[in-house]
């Protein structure tokens, strides 16, 4: 065959990439500090999405890491350090999570109203618990970032085999652990923004939209890392077509969770569970609503479904920023309606928190690539995955 | 055997042989095909595959058969059965979500593979030149085979045997067409006329036979809300009387039980002196005679039967019950006003009982002594 691990050179990226980030950062951090003393409420509800969005994208690129080890693939071995370098958003979580924790007054009805469904609610809902569960979760996800990073650059070095079988054991504790965590960090970060109101499904849902997202931010940057000679010579378009797979697959479990929670509160009708959705639909939310499905199904399904797509660099690219426009969209719909019952209001406060993001990840994904090698070049399953073939 | 040529196949030991050969034969040839014991990964681009068309078949199905469904669903709730469940409209979309999508699914699954084996494999005619050749034997076993097919335009023998001479290959053979093979599959007996015309026999008689016995046989109407009850409902004709009347009369001269028929309803006089007061005059009997004048009788005779009604002229004052009349009648004629009524008074046997009506003669009767004492009262 041609190609063998050992063909991977490591080049630093161009400069370029820092600059865009820190522009963007520089940029989204004037606008949301101008947004902050213009509308400080609004400033702080968008600052739940910019947290959860991070989140998200940091814990589910983990969690990609970690299926890898678990199910023994072979096709993500060459992009599994992409995986782990957009993971490392987690360790700025505490930094993003301080505006909420600050606010939370502001925010969430149940800090300080009651009434006798919060007052059974409050054993749970209460500021010191909420304080110690988002330590606990976001402390447990930068313990398991390192671990799995740790061996996993260790073995770039040693190419140790059994620093492998150590990470697939931690797998397996990962992955529940993660079900949990995220659940819990969806609940009391977005759900408990109507506290009366709850859904079984609801951290399912966060979690694979959250999942979407996280293969999307990382399809753009294996698109432009490969196709700029970046990544391991033998990562081919096959390669792309099994992250376009997993997004496909990723939008239309979104849109299953997503459905069945609205048709099954729809159908049962029962006068505790339905006011969330009445507040999304009344006024100008329905068209927030109805669009979701065009936004957030139908346009990536079409997108992605053909073969021949999957595999073009450009319509990959162009999928995963509307797979990524499509999860903000998404949030904004979870988040917005408790600030602005009446209808929803986009303006530069969002688009500059939206810039900010893409600053944060651009930047960190940036200073992470300064110290590390693209491709996890001593992983034993490394030649396996650059043969990989569909 | 005939000896008209199909192919000529060539066999090598390895996949990444078998990859090159791929890549080499693609170059020039169009007709040939790769045989190997188990999927050889990267194959599709070694031999030049584009994407299968077989996903405009689920595609196409699939959104055919949901639309299909969605109308179906729709003329059962809005024309054939039209039914409410949990106040929702009667055509529920979001509810026929998950019918829709199952079936997008379910008919989309099914006719990719009845058209992967009906239609791409040729079913029922699994007839291949391929069959019982060393070749075929080869590489279901342990050898990876190649064959360039006579009927590609740029197929010349003697160049195609130097091409699989230079890639290495072992085995070079001609494979021929089995003419016999190829007749028997025209000549299947699946294809004839008698045996298409039994099976569709066999499904229209079963079809038929499970059409009739469930909907007339063993029919159980649906559930229908208990709207529908084998009772008597009113407004409509009873078969099972000759009148079709569901309430029928009882039979003529039935009495109700506790119940003593007055034979003189409606007649100008009562029995008179032939008939005593049934009732002993006791404290109950006053007692209860008092509490039904007061009720019945005081609004117009007023409460000491001195026709002075309460109603203050609103109606026309009865006269009193103490003149000479009165006084005089039999206690049976007093019961007999009580029954029938008299004049402008109604009759009272529907309010009061046989019994009370008896108790208010005794009342009576002690409202006219209490007015006209006899000496030994006064005692």
């Amino acid at each position: 065959m041609s190609t063998h691990t050992s063909q991977y050179q490591k080049k630093d990226l161009p400069p370029v990439v820092g600059q865009v980030g820190f522009g963007l950062l520089g940029v989204g951090l004037l606008l949301a500090l101008v947004s902050f003393f213009v509308d400080p409420l609004r400033t702080k509800f968008i600052s739940i999405m910019l947290f959860m969005f991070l989140a998200g994208i940091g814990v589910t690129s983990l969690f990609m890491v970690a299926i890898e080890y678990l199910a023994g693939a072979v096709w993500s071995t060459p992009l599994r350090r992409i995986f782990e370098m957009f993971s490392s958003l987690i360790l700025f979580l505490p930094i993003f999570a301080l505006p909420v924790v600050f606010s939370m007054q502001d925010l969430y009805e149940w800090t300080h109203k009651t009434d006798e469904i919060l007052a059974r609610k409050a054993a749970y809902l209460n500021q010191p618990f909420f304080m110690v569960r988002l330590a606990v979760i976001i402390g447990l996800w930068i313990v398991f970032y390192k671990l799995f990073t740790g061996n996993s650059l260790k073995q770039d070095t040693t190419q140790d085999q059994s620093l492998t079988a150590k990470n697939v054991k931690l797998s397996a504790l990962f992955i529940p652990v993660m079900g949990l965590s995220i659940t819990a960090l969806s609940i009391d970060f977005l759900m408990s923004l109507e506290p009366h109101w709850f859904s079984t499904i609801f951290g399912v849902n966060f979690f694979i939209g959250s999942l979407t997202a996280a293969l999307a931010v990382i399809t753009i940057a294996v698109v432009l890392l490969n196709e700029n000679g970046y990544l391991h010579p033998g990562t081919v378009r096959d390669h792309y077509y099994s992250l376009g797979f997993g997004m496909i697959a990723a939008t239309v479990f979104w849109m299953y969770t997503a459905f069945s929670q609205g048709m099954l509160i729809w159908y049962a009708n029962i006068p505790e569970e339905t006011p969330w959705y009445l507040h999304r639909w009344d006024g100008d939310w329905k068209v927030i609503t109805l669009a979701q499905i065009l936004v957030h199904f139908i346009i990536p399904f079409f997108l992605l479904v053909q073969r021949k797509n999957k595999r073009n660099p450009n319509r990959m690219l162009f999928a995963s920023v509307w797979i990524l426009f499509a999860h903000l969209f998404d949030l904004y719909w979870v988040v917005m309606p408790a600030y602005r019952p009446q209808g929803p209001i986009i303006g530069w406060n969002e688009l500059g928190f939206v810039l900010l993001a893409a600053g944060v990840i651009i930047t960190v994904f940036h200073q992470q690539t300064k110290r590390k090698n693209l491709v996890a070049v001593g992983d034993p399953k490394l030649q396996r995955g650059l043969e990989f073939r569909l | 055997m005939s000896n008209q040529l199909y192919a000529l196949s060539g066999q090598f030991e390895t996949p990444d042989e078998i990859m090159h050969a791929a890549e080499e034969v693609n170059k020039k040839y169009k007709q040939y095909d790769v045989n190997t014991p188990y999927p050889v990964h990267g194959m599709d681009g070694a031999m030049g595959m584009g994407e299968s068309p077989i996903g405009w078949v689920t595609l196409v199905v699939g959104t055919t058969c949901m639309l299909l469904m969605l109308c179906f669903i729709a003329w059962i709730q809005l024309v054939d059965y039209p039914t409410t469940f949990a106040g929702k409209p009667d055509f529920n979309l979001p509810g026929y979500v998950p019918i829709l999508f199952e079936t997008t699914i379910l008919t989309g699954a099914v006719t990719t593979v009845l058209t992967l084996l009906f239609v791409v494999c040729g079913l029922p005619n699994n007839a291949h030149p391929i069959h019982d050749t060393n070749y075929a034997k080869r590489t279901s076993d342990d050898r990876f085979g190649i064959y360039v097919e006579a009927k590609d335009p740029a197929f010349n023998e003697a160049e195609v045997r130097q091409l699989f001479e230079q890639l290495g290959a072992k085995d070079i053979a001609p494979i021929y067409i089995d003419a016999e093979e190829v007749a028997a599959g025209k000549n299947m007996s699946v294809l004839k006329p008698q045996f298409i015309g039994f099976a569709a026999t066999v499904v229209l008689v079963i079809s038929g036979a499970a059409y009739f016995g469930l909907n007339h046989m063993v029919f159980l109407p649906p559930y229908n809300w208990m709207s529908v009850q084998p009772k008597v409902v009113p407004q409509k004709t009873n078969t099972v009387f000759k009148n079709g009347v569901s309430m029928q009369l009882p039979v003529e001269g039935t009495i109700a039980r506790g119940f003593i028929p007055y034979a003189k309803v409606g007649a100008k006089e009562g029995f008179g002196q032939s008939m005593a007061n049934p009732l002993d005059p006791t404290a109950e009997v006053f007692a209860l005679g008092e509490q039904k004048y007061l009720t019945m009788c005081s609004a117009c005779h007023g409460n000491y039967g001195q026709g002075d009604s309460r109603l203050n002229g609103q109606y026309p004052a009865p006269p009193s019950l103490h003149s000479k009349k009165a006084v005089e009648w039999a206690d049976a004629e007093i019961y007999h006003v009580i029954t029938n009524g008299q004049n402008i008074m109604p009759s009272y046997a529907k309010q009061l009982t046989r019994d009370e009506r008896w108790a208010i003669v005794h009342y009576v009767r002690a409202l006219q002594r209490s007015l006209n004492p006899k000496e030994t009262d006064v005692q």
